[in-house]
């Protein structure tokens, strides 16, 4: 039992990533496809800066009287991660507008009848 | 039958996941560097955060490869929407609460992000969220009255410039007969708020260039959502 409750941030991590893969994959609606991948990649930042904890650890920030702190690196590569994601997702969110433009429906089944591509 | 086969796939890779990360010890990390990277960089770089010293000082060319790629998604999701024509009138007009609520917060989100830049090598923060509250400070009115539009080209102007200013930074302590981007001129205490040498300089740059390239995105799809 202590070894599911210390272990908790990992679960979590799990969840949210297995959530956001299945909506990938079942939702043919693209804008909830967008939505499953920051669900997906939310879950990847979390992960990160689990693996980074250490116990007893303060946020990597030189202050007196600290001894023990946090992994700095994975802190370091979300931090950048975060940014760069919002910039993708609204990348992605223009080419939804131009395929609804084009093709007047952002159903992926639909795409693919009009495009007669399945 | 996708739904199923979708489920069954992410249920077995959930499985197998958690079979992994039971494996996985929490609170005592298996990476070394960390520890080496908290007991150098006061004496190397001198900046309080350690995560600035790492994302200004170690990794300082990876920094500058982020930023060119949120400068390829701006420019390319700029491109995909082409040039629009803002149409006024087929928006409703924001609320008085909208409207004056985003005139009376506007000079408190540039000082908060403007502060959150100056101390990124002292306090959590720097020029990537400082950046982002910027973006919002420029964007809240957009969202008050749709019809108005920001300055593309004084955007683009201090985006160039930030960029610019953040590679001869770089290109200086080559000068000086460095690495290119190495921390130079930090001989100040550290914690101060004028320490760290060029570190806090490069904040700056670089909360400028996300500032102004997420406040283009935004009204990018501001101007789209205005135009149907």
């Amino acid at each position: 039992m202590e070894f599911f409750i210390g272990h908790y941030n990992y679960w979590v991590v799990i969840i949210l990533m297995m959530v956001g893969l299945y909506t990938v994959i079942s939702r043919g609606n693209l804008v909830k496809k967008i939505i499953g991948l920051n669900i997906f990649q939310v879950s990847v930042f979390f992960l990160y800066i689990s693996l980074g904890t250490v116990e007893g650890g303060a946020a990597p920030i030189i202050a007196e009287g600290v001894k023990v702190y946090s992994n700095p690196l994975p802190h370091v590569l979300i931090l950048t991660a975060i940014v760069v994601g919002v910039a993708t997702t609204a990348l992605a969110l223009a080419l939804v507008v131009r395929i609804k433009e084009t093709y007047g429906t952002i159903e992926e089944d639909e795409i693919h009848n009009l495009d007669h591509s399945l | 039958m996708r739904k199923l086969t979708g489920l069954l796939f992410a249920g077995g890779l959930g499985f197998m996941l958690l079979a992994i990360a039971s494996g996985l010890d929490f609170g005592s990390p298996p990476m070394r560097i960390g520890e080496a990277i908290q007991s150098a960089s006061p004496q190397e770089v001198g900046a309080a955060n350690i995560v600035t010293s790492v994302v200004l000082g170690y990794r300082g060319i990876d920094t500058l490869g982020e930023l060119a790629i949120l400068f390829a998604a701006a420019s390319a999701a700029g491109l995909v929407l082409g040039r629009r024509h803002t149409t006024t009138g087929t928006q409703r007009k924001g609320g008085f609460v909208l409207f004056h609520g985003g005139a009376l917060i506007f000079p408190f989100l540039l000082t908060i992000g403007f502060y959150i830049i100056f101390h990124g090598h002292l306090t959590p923060g720097g020029g990537f969220q400082g950046g982002v509250i910027l973006a919002a400070a420029f964007f809240l009115p957009l969202l008050a009255r749709p019809g108005a539009r920001l300055h593309h080209s004084i955007l683009s102007v201090i985006e160039a410039f930030a960029g610019a200013s953040f590679i001869l930074i770089g290109l200086a302590a080559l000068g000086e007969g460095q690495a290119f981007l190495q921390p130079m001129l930090n001989q100040d205490t550290l914690g101060a708020l004028i320490s760290a040498g060029t570190l806090p300089l490069l904040y700056i740059a670089v909360g400028l260039k996300v500032g102004a390239e997420l406040a283009s995105l935004l009204s990018n799809l501001a101007q789209t959502e205005s135009e149907q």
